[in-house]
Formats: structure tokens, sequence, C-alpha cells
């Protein structure tokens, strides 16, 4: 591993902006002036909050352009309320990118479904600018998102451009809502039925909480969709990111090392076993 | 134009059925269409008929005095609405509500309930039918209270 993967940089909020009630984007970019940050997208990040630790954030930008790095935190531990409440000006240190990423690569001639819920679509954000940039390799795409209310929804506004595309079928459905919602109520398998695709010929990007993936999956095989051709991000607790401390074993896997994407017939065994 | 013992035969709700039971349900059923924020039905309504969706989408609600109205499911193209016209008291649970303009096939529970005791076969087919449906919603309501978004989930 290069050794600049393993020192922390000391980067700077350009901008904050608020998602939702509990979820900021921060853009930031290196204090030493060097702008560039390669990544390839589905990677991840360690940030370090001064004096408060240091988490796993998924890169949320665009890898085409790479002179600014995002990532969209959610507040939910003492990290990353801390990286939530940094204001434009002040600092964090970032070591990455780390981990393996979406095959976008290998997903060209074909169709690709991208099925998240909640704060899993910031992970899969990169994967589809990337798609997107690149429309006419692929086939159609479909990007099913779920959250539990209209106000958990990120990114709604990059929604909506992408739905006013023609060429990509965007989604979105939420658990529960009000009068006044004219979306879709109900989990986001409920989507995948109608969803429109090639069973045989698609790559499916899943990027949220485990059991949503697991369920996900249960209805992705009832249309006929192989699980070779499935691609999960598992999150874990991880501490060290590079493999070192087996924090994030999963099985005979690392999640920092060896995923955070996996092919999901290599962490098929693992998911619903209770004892890893 | 297509009939509507065609429309319905080309419905997977209703595939597998033969000619003489599709004419038998075509002839309890009716085009409907339902403007924007009409209610198709509205919970404790009798229940008399079910719908196929054909075209737009309809919130299943509940309504509370202190919440108001809950959206728990949207419904559209190719779903099945209603099973309360199969059980006794025949009153229907939730209510419905158009989001869009809708278009269905209403079908005619009561004369359904009268034909189904007569021709068990019939009563059969639909009962398979629509426990399918009822399982498959019942899995979305288990995982809506599983909560899938929670990231300690």
């Amino acid at each position: 591993m290069k050794p600049q993967r393993i020192l922390p940089r000391l980067y700077r909020v350009q901008q904050s902006r608020l998602e939702t009630y509990d979820t900021w984007t921060l853009e930031s970019e290196p204090v030493d002036g060097d702008g560039v940050f390669s990544f390839a997208p589905g990677q991840f990040n360690m940030v370090y909050g001064f004096g408060v630790g240091e988490v796993p954030i998924s890169i949320s930008g665009d890898p085409a352009k790479p002179e600014r790095l995002i990532h969209t935190v959610r507040s939910v531990g003492a990290v990353t309320k801390a990286l939530c409440s940094l204001k434009k000006g002040e600092e964090f240190y970032v070591r990455g990118p780390y981990g393996t990423h979406w095959p976008v690569e290998n997903a060209v001639g074909h169709d690709v479904v991208i099925v998240t819920g909640g704060v899993g679509l910031p992970p899969l954000r990169p994967a589809v600018y990337h798609i997107l940039s690149n429309r006419e390799k692929y086939k159609r795409i479909v990007l099913l998102y779920g959250a539990r209310t209209p106000q958990d929804m990120v990114f709604t506004s990059e929604l909506k451009r992408w739905r006013a595309r023609f060429d990509v079928d965007v989604e979105t459905t939420v658990d529960a809502a009000k009068p006044g919602w004219h979306g879709n109520v109900g989990v986001v398998t409920t989507l995948i039925p109608r969803a429109n695709f090639d069973a045989q010929n698609t790559k499916v990007f899943i990027c949220g909480p485990e059991i949503m993936t697991r369920f996900t999956i249960l209805e992705l095989q009832k249309r006929g969709v192989t699980t070779e051709n499935i691609f999960v991000s598992m999150e874990r607790n991880m501490k060290c990111g590079i493999g070192h401390c087996g924090h994030c074993q999963l099985g005979s896997v690392f999640v920092c090392k060896d995923g955070p994407v996996f092919r999901y017939d290599k962490v098929q065994p693992f998911m619903s076993k209770r004892e890893i | 134009m297509k009939t509507l013992d065609v429309i319905l035969a080309d419905h997977p709700f209703f595939k597998g059925l033969n000619a003489q039971q599709l004419k038998f349900l075509a002839g309890c059923s009716s085009n409907v269409r339902f403007e924007p924020e009409a209610f198709l039905y509205r919970e404790e309504d009798e229940a008399n008929n079910f719908f196929v969706l054909r075209e737009g989408k309809v919130a299943v609600e509940s309504y509370s005095p202190k919440r108001g109205a809950i959206i728990i499911q949207t419904l559209s193209k190719g779903d099945v609405l209603g099973w309360s016209w199969l059980f006794p008291p025949y009153h229907a649970h939730f209510s419905a509500r158009a989001m869009e303009l809708t278009r269905a096939i209403s079908l005619d529970g009561k004369c359904l309930r009268k034909k189904c005791e007569e021709d068990h076969d019939l009563g059969y087919e639909l009962m398979k039918r629509f426990s399918a449906v009822m399982i498959q919603r019942l899995q979305a309501t288990r995982l809506q209270l599983l909560d899938l978004y929670d990231q300690s989930a």
C-alpha cells in the first residue's frame, strides 16, 4: 500500500450542506494545496474528527472531478456528530481511499440496476455519476431508492434531475407518508417486480442496511438475477481500514480490504449467520 | 378495442382461469375511472368490490383525528386492490384514494361471493390468487415494521 494512503492528510471544509435533518454533505480541499484525490466509485476514506475519533465514510462525489473531496455523513455517533458540525474553513484528517469499488467497467454492455435505501445512496452516487457520464456504454439504467419518510431522502434535487432524463428509470419510495406526497409508499423491495430490466443481462449494485440488502436479493432472485451478477456494499466496525486490525472481519474476509464492495456469492454464506 | 374478458385474461392475476370462468368474471366487471383525490372507497364502507388497476396510482390510507391521514401503501398499474369483500363483515378496513387519474376494472364482489359458493372451482382459484396477494402485502408490511433503512439494522 502506498504510504500516502496510510498517512492522514489535512482537509479544509469548503462547503457544508444539510441534506436531511441528520445528514450533511461536506465538500473539502486539501490544506497542502495538492488538489487531486483520485478514487474509484464505492471506495471509502477513514475520516478523523479532531479529539473525537476516526470513522469510515464513503466518498460521495464525482470520480471525474477529483479536485473536491465529498463525503455525505449521517450524524449517528460521537465522531459523525462532530463531522456534521464542521463549518466552512474548519479542518479534519483524511486517509484513503480504501477498499474495492463498484464494477462499473464489468457492467459495460449490460443493464444496471441500482438498489439503495436510507444513506446507502451516497456510496453509490459516484457510480451513478460514472455511468451517466458514459451512458452510451450501458443498456437500461434503473435506480430504486427507498427511505423511511420523504424527509429522510438525500440528494432530492439530483434525484429529480436524474428522473427528468429519458435514459434512466428512477423510482423512489418511502415507508410512510402523509397526503401531499405523490410518490410511492412501501419498502424498496416492492419496486423490483415492476422495474424494467433484463434479468439475464443485468448487473445489480446494492447499498443499504444489511437487512434491506438481504430482502432485496430475494426479490431479485425471483426475477431471475443470479448471485454472480449482484454486488453489495457491506458495513462492519472498521478501525484501521487496511486489513490489519481484524475488527471488520466477516468470515474469511476483511470488509475494509476485501470489500466494502463484494460480489454477492463471495459473502452470501456469512450474510445471515448469527454467529458471524 | 379489447373486451373485458380479454383484458382480464391478459392480466397475471387471472392467468390460468378457463374461458368460462373469465367470461363470468367479465360479466361481473365494469370499467371505472377516478379523478385525482377521489376515493375508490373509504374505511368502514361496505366492501362490495375489488379493483384491478389499469392506470394511475392509489394510496391505501388510514385516518386518525390526531395524526390525520397516513398513507400505508401505494398501488399502481397491474396491482389488485381490495379483499374485504371476501370476508365478513364485508367492510373496508382502510381507505383507497386516487393520487392521480386512475383507471381500473371494478369487479362486483357480492356477485362473485354468490358464484364462488356455487362454483367451488372458481372459488378456489380466486382464493389462491388472493392468498398470494395477501402474502405479498403481509411480507411487505413485515419489512416496513423491520424499519429497513435503520443503519443499525
